[in-house]
């Protein structure tokens, strides 16, 4: 208990302090998982959508492929990019394995099909008759899906937040694939395993601290757009 | 000119539907003239919505032809089509904006000028009577109020042909009244072809200039609808547009336009066209006939008189329904009647009472088998 509330005075001491590798990590963490999410997004609502308005032979298998994504063990996913990255692998001559892209790559294998699947969901809770009565006043096929993603918009915003959320969270990936280099590939859950094993707990505590605050704050964020947008 | 102008708007030829290889839908030909009110009435599951749905373009119809304005659907552009009708559905599915955003959606849609989306909603808004809802949440509406955007949305469009699904039957009775009242006189004003699917026959006679019958997913009869309701084509067409009672009989001569016929040897005298022998069916709607009790007889009385027992009393609405057996016959008849409650009381009916029924020849619709 001791070491827990010593652990928690020093942390509050380091943050103060303004430590410049503080910020650098936590820098590193928001950059590496926000870009993560942004590619999610860009791929996850397109793949998305089209699952949720499309009936194809093989869509059940695909959605099922999805589904399982979202369950994907991170480790797993760090394991397949180490392997394709590594310098003899297939992509060595890119020379990604242990940088930030190689994290950026792995955590979007993570969060896309979070996305995706999210995105899927919250189109098929609409009523399935909306398109077609959008498609009977003359809207484009463009204009439908538009007006069908206003419609989606406070679920469309909760798959963003959990592809976020699986992202900033995550550790053996960016351990795996990024290698915990100080100063280049560091984020928040890699120096908190460092630190914890070392005995470092206030520095671990810290770090800790930083990482419920960004996900606090980014969610914040997203949660007031989603309920200003609710309100509308 | 005038030949574009008098030539239909809609022209269904062999339009089959098939829903897992089984056709749900079969229309041989099926004329809409331009600015007219067609009711389509049918119970529900008759392929009515789906009939609406391809003619809308929203779902495909593998065989058979339908033009619109002489050119074939398929041949047309599908957006440009889209963009020249207008689908209200039993739901009125608005989007989760503003009352106002709702109607301004399809304008937009369009690229309309801001101003005359403005003009547009607001003079629908108005039209339909709710304006003062413009700035509401489309979603807080009640189920009329909902419906009445619903509509002022696809009238907003001005489109060259309206297509209306069932756009009253989940409201209830009093809304609906007002509505299908508001919409009566809208439609009297609008030079919209209109196509209005209903399983409401009031529904269908009030804005119907035309009634076409769908049973089975098979356009049956089409006529206007004092023809439907009056002359129907089938006994199934019977059956459904309230003709309840379907007896079949043998014409045993023929005078003038006097029809006499024998009803399981019982004499039934009709206005009609029908030759000596052949079979037929002779309907009845209940409310064209009269029940009397023995001794009250007028003697200036219709020319058909049958004597029955009432064999069940059912109240229906504000009247009564009475099902008798006829007496005399060589098998059982049965007739119903449709008559008001103080009738019932004033001549004690109940089940066992002998009546006779009355009706005029010219209230039985023959249909020659």
């Amino acid at each position: 208990m001791t070491t827990l509330i010593q652990g928690f005075i020093n942390a509050i001491r380091l943050l103060l302090a303004g430590d410049p590798e503080v910020w650098q990590i936590t820098l590193l963490s928001l950059q590496v998982s926000g870009i993560a999410t942004l590619i999610s997004l860009v791929i996850g609502l397109p793949v998305g959508t089209w699952l949720a308005l499309r009936i194809f032979r093989g869509r059940g298998f695909m959605l099922s492929l999805v589904n399982t994504g979202m369950a994907l063990p991170p480790v797993v996913a760090g394991l397949v990019i180490s392997i394709l990255l590594w310098r003899s692998g297939p992509l060595g001559d890119l020379r990604l394995i242990y940088t930030p892209v190689a994290i950026i790559i792995a955590q979007t294998v993570i969060a896309a099909p979070v996305v995706t699947g999210l995105t899927t969901a919250a189109l098929q809770q609409l009523d399935p008759r909306l398109r077609l009565q959008l498609l009977g006043l003359g809207a484009s096929h463009g204009q439908v899906i538009w007006a069908l993603w206003r419609e989606a918009r406070l679920p469309l915003l909760a798959a963003l937040m959990a592809g976020f959320g699986s992202v900033i969270s995550e550790v053996g990936a960016s351990m795996m694939v990024g290698g915990n280099i100080r100063g280049q590939t560091r984020v928040l859950t890699t120096a908190i395993v460092l630190e914890t094993s070392k005995g470092e707990f206030a520095a671990a505590i810290a770090l800790s601290i930083l990482l419920l605050l960004l996900a606090y704050l980014v969610n914040l964020g997203l949660t007031w757009i989603q309920q200003r947008g609710g309100r509308q | 000119m005038t030949d574009s102008l008098e030539s239909p708007l809609v022209v269904v030829r062999g339009m089959r539907v098939l829903r897992g290889g089984q056709p749900v839908l079969e229309v041989d030909s099926l004329d809409i003239s331009r600015g007219e009110t067609l009711a389509v009435i049918g119970p529900n599951g008759a392929g009515k919505s789906t009939l609406l749905l391809a003619l809308a373009r929203l779902i495909r119809v593998p065989k058979g032809q339908v033009l619109f304005d002489g050119q074939p659907l398929s041949s047309l552009d599908d957006l440009a089509f889209r963009r020249k009708i207008a689908l209200v559905l039993q739901e009125p599915l608005l989007l989760d904006i503003s009352v106002f955003d709702n109607v301004a959606a399809p304008l937009r849609f369009r690229g309309l000028p801001r101003l005359e989306v403005k003009r547009r909603v607001e003079t629908w808004l108005e039209r339909m009577g709710i304006a003062p809802l413009a700035p509401r949440r489309a979603r807080r509406l009640s189920g009329g109020e909902a419906q009445r955007v619903s509509l002022a949305r696809a009238l907003a469009l001005q489109p060259e042909l309206l297509l209306l699904d069932e756009p009253f039957s989940a409201l209830d009775a009093p809304t609906r009244a007002r509505l299908l009242a508001d919409l009566h006189s809208l439609l009297a004003d609008n030079p919209a072809t209109t196509i209005f699917v209903t399983h409401d026959q009031d529904e269908a006679m009030l804005l119907g200039r035309r009634v076409a019958v769908l049973l089975e997913g098979r356009l049956r009869q089409v006529g206007t609808p004092s023809q439907i309701f009056n002359t129907p084509a089938d006994e199934a067409v019977a059956a459904f547009v309230g003709v309840e009672t379907v007896l079949p009989g043998k014409v045993i001569s023929t005078r003038d336009q006097l029809v006499t016929m024998s009803v399981a040897g019982l004499p039934v005298y009709a206005v009609g066209q029908a030759q000596r022998g052949q079979q037929v069916l002779v309907c009845l709607r209940p409310e064209d006939i009269t029940l009397w009790r023995d001794g009250l007889l007028p003697s200036s009385s219709a020319r058909n008189q049958l004597t029955g027992i009432v064999d069940r009393l059912a109240p229906s609405g504000p009247l009564v329904r009475v099902e008798l057996l006829l007496t005399g016959g060589t098998e059982p008849v049965s007739l119903v009647a449709l008559i008001t409650r103080p009738s019932v009381e004033e001549m004690h009916l109940a089940p066992g009472v002998e009546v006779i029924a009355t009706f005029k020849a010219s209230a039985v619709h023959l249909i020659v088998r």
